[in-house]
């Protein structure tokens, strides 16, 4: 949601490299942009281990997370696992693996057919666009869309997430199809809805929405419309245009 | 004048203007055309009462043996996942319960717990079990209807009246409970919107006393039945590895002999303290899922009576007033709403409590920036919330992965060199659910 907000984002002097590396809050009270003359409007906190932070937690991760990283380290390599793991999260008793996405195939191949991990089970697919949630104002060429798969251990029973992240210019993700038949829909759906580009999928077609539509619409600078009323020919405008709490 | 020729619209000139006769009629000129191709493609759907909902099948026959099928849905998208990122955290709940209409407390419950994971808060034991409680009256209810729809595009109608005539028992319960038989958004973050009402536990414990015998008469009624077992036993075959890759979950998987059921394996809301069993069948087919079903009924009764036994009275809300909604909800001579000594408080007497009215109503609370997935068993299999916070008072993104929808994807896979009329059967089996599918 762009909105008033990100002029004082720019005028509190965060360009990309200098940003807060987490997840970040403006304003004391979550006040932006609103004729808050307090001064706390401006105010930049920054919480660890949020929604898109962009730290790596330290090992040990703590319970069955070590063995499983280790096994895939056996799987795939050290080698290959330094260069396809950019870092990992642990996080509310979840941990997040961030893919660099010419490694995901590799990545998954091993984590379903390894014996020690045991993947049998690809529970869902989905995209998230971090358009300007945790980070300085979206500059060209940040990896905003956001990837996720959930997948499941039915044998250890054990969850694990992977995250790849690519950006809106160059959308293209290889498609885990061929290793999860499942994941057929969920990536249509997510290219429906996200237009993130899922390489080699047998059919990659809108599954939701009409064949001739236009966008994306779950992506975050989707136009939203205003609904028309019939009176004196007002409209309700926009949701994200409303004046509302955030 | 002249009129250009239509199959369906004939028209003729008369005195009192142009007459159309409407007609279908061109079965024979499709059926000359196709007599020298052996490939005959039909359209089944979106409005059809046999494809469970509004579910588009494009099937490819050569005779009645289906040779491709291809599933079209998005019919009933209405954008909830989006409409989630406008709201905040607690009206998330109105939303999310209308997805998989047929299991809307499994809907709310999913998503409360996944924003409590999120707050890192638990509810209090009385609200887990009143959500144990209401959900498994709900997984009967939901299964009631699988089981009377089935029975409708089977042929066996009466299954299908005496199946929706015993759910009617379990919506007046749940209307009881939360005032609502439907979209109940009864569960919230934090808890329960409202406690029980009086009297609830003891029509819960009639119904407890009287529903065994009913479904006693539904198995007398259909499962001994020689043309209901012939039309199910083969149909829709899909066996473990099958259901597996194709992520399918829920009733289906345990018909294939796989005790998979998260209540079991990944326990929440205290479900590994319940006595109960997993049913499952080892026949991987339609007859497999409705005996898995009928069975899930019964362990159900037997979750609902002990959740019964062991309430204890306590608070069905957090103790955090930061979070709790401020009141609870009752019933007053114009309905539904905060209760009376809660508004008297508010307005004649404590300044602090109308503000603190005011802002968590309209702001809403915050809810630590992260993401979590919480999966629960659904009575279709596994529904799962992928819950993403930016640390403001509206949920950043809500994925959920509804059973539904990944379970249709079972269908090629279930039909294609089967007969026409088991691929209805095969889709009976899977129950989905398109408000759940297409969101």
């Amino acid at each position: 949601m762009t909105g008033p907000g990100d002029l004082e984002r720019d005028e509190a002097g965060h360009d990309e490299a200098t940003a807060p590396s987490g997840g970040f809050r403006k304003g004391a009270f979550g006040v932006s942009g609103s004729g808050d003359t307090s001064g706390f409007g401006g105010l930049v906190r920054v919480e660890p281990g949020g929604a898109v932070a962009l730290h790596s937690t330290e090992r040990p991760y703590g319970g069955w997370f070590d063995e499983v990283t280790d096994a895939l380290i056996d799987a795939v390599g050290q080698s290959t696992y330094d260069a396809a793991v950019q870092r990992v999260l642990v996080d509310r008793g979840e941990i997040t693996y961030f893919v660099a996405r010419k490694h995901l195939l590799t990545l998954a191949h091993a984590l379903r057919d390894d014996e020690a991990l045991r993947f049998e089970l690809c529970s869902s697919v989905s995209g998230v666009d971090y358009l300007d949630s945790g980070g300085p104002a979206v500059a060209p060429h940040r990896p905003r869309l956001h990837v996720v798969l959930h997948l499941t251990s039915m044998t250890y029973r054990r969850r694990i997430r992977l995250e790849v992240a690519v950006t809106a210019e160059d959308p293209h993700v290889p498609s885990v199809t061929g290793i999860y038949p499942t994941a057929d829909w969920h990536e249509r759906e997510t290219f429906d809805m996200f237009g993130i580009v899922f390489d080699g999928h047998p059919a990659l077609t809108r599954i939701l929405m009409p064949d001739d539509w236009d966008g994306h619409p779950q992506r975050k600078d989707y136009p939203l419309g205003g609904v028309p009323v019939e009176y004196h020919g007002a409209t309700i405008p926009p949701p994200d245009t409303r004046r509302a709490y955030r | 004048m002249s009129t250009t020729y239509d199959p369906y619209a004939g028209s003729r000139e008369t005195t009192e203007g142009r007459v159309y006769t409407v007609t279908g009629g061109d079965w024979d000129l499709t059926f000359a055309d196709a007599q020298d191709q052996d490939r005959l493609v039909v359209n089944m759907g979106p409005q059809h009462p046999s494809t469970h909902g509004v579910l588009r099948l494009v099937l490819d026959l050569e005779g009645e043996t289906v040779t491709k099928a291809r599933v079209v849905i998005g019919y009933l998208h209405t954008g909830i996942e989006k409409n989630t990122e406008y709201r905040n955290w607690v009206q998330g709940t109105t939303f999310v319960t209308r997805m998989d209409y047929l299991s809307p407390l499994f809907n709310e419950t999913g998503y409360c717990l996944a924003v409590e994971k999120l707050l890192g808060i638990e509810a209090p034991q009385r609200a887990q079990t009143i959500r144990v409680l209401v959900m498994e009256l709900n997984r009967i209810a939901s299964h009631l209807v699988a089981l009377a729809t089935f029975g409708m595009e089977m042929g066996a109608l009466t299954g299908m009246t005496n199946g929706f005539r015993e759910r009617e028992m379990v919506l007046d319960l749940l209307e009881e409970i939360t005032g609502l038989r439907m979209n109940h958004a009864y569960v919230r973050p934090g808890g329960l919107a409202q406690d029980l009402p009086e009297g609830a536990v003891d029509s819960i414990r009639e119904f407890l006393r009287i529903f065994p015998k009913r479904v006693a008469d539904f198995h007398r009624l259909l499962t001994g039945q020689p043309i209901w077992q012939n039309r199910l036993k083969d149909a829709g075959y899909l066996d473990v590895t099958g259901c597996v890759a194709l992520g399918v979950t829920g009733p289906v998987l345990r018909a294939a002999g796989l005790p998979w059921d998260l209540r079991k394996v990944e326990p929440y809301l205290g479900y590994e303290t319940y006595d109960f069993e997993v049913p499952t069948a080892d026949t991987s087919d339609a007859w497999g899922r409705y005996l898995v079903r009928m069975a899930e009924v019964n362990e159900s009764l037997k979750i609902v009576a002990q959740a019964l036994d062991r309430l204890e009275p306590g608070p069905v809300m957090v103790e955090d007033r930061k979070i709790a909604w401020p009141a609870q909800l009752s019933l007053g001579p114009d309905g539904m709403g905060n209760s009376a000594q809660h508004v008297a408080h508010i307005m004649g007497q404590s300044m602090e409590a109308l503000i603190h009215h005011f802002k968590l109503v309209t702001e809403g609370f915050r809810v630590p920036a992260g993401q979590v997935y919480v999966p629960i068993e659904s009575p279709r299999g596994e529904l799962g919330y992928h819950v993403v916070s930016d640390g403001s008072t509206r949920p950043w993104r809500v994925h959920v992965r509804d059973p539904s929808f990944v379970n249709l994807q079972a269908t090629a896979a279930m039909s294609e060199g089967g007969m026409i009329a088991d691929v209805i059967a095969a889709i009976a089996s899977l129950d989905p659910v398109m408000g759940g599918v297409d969101r």
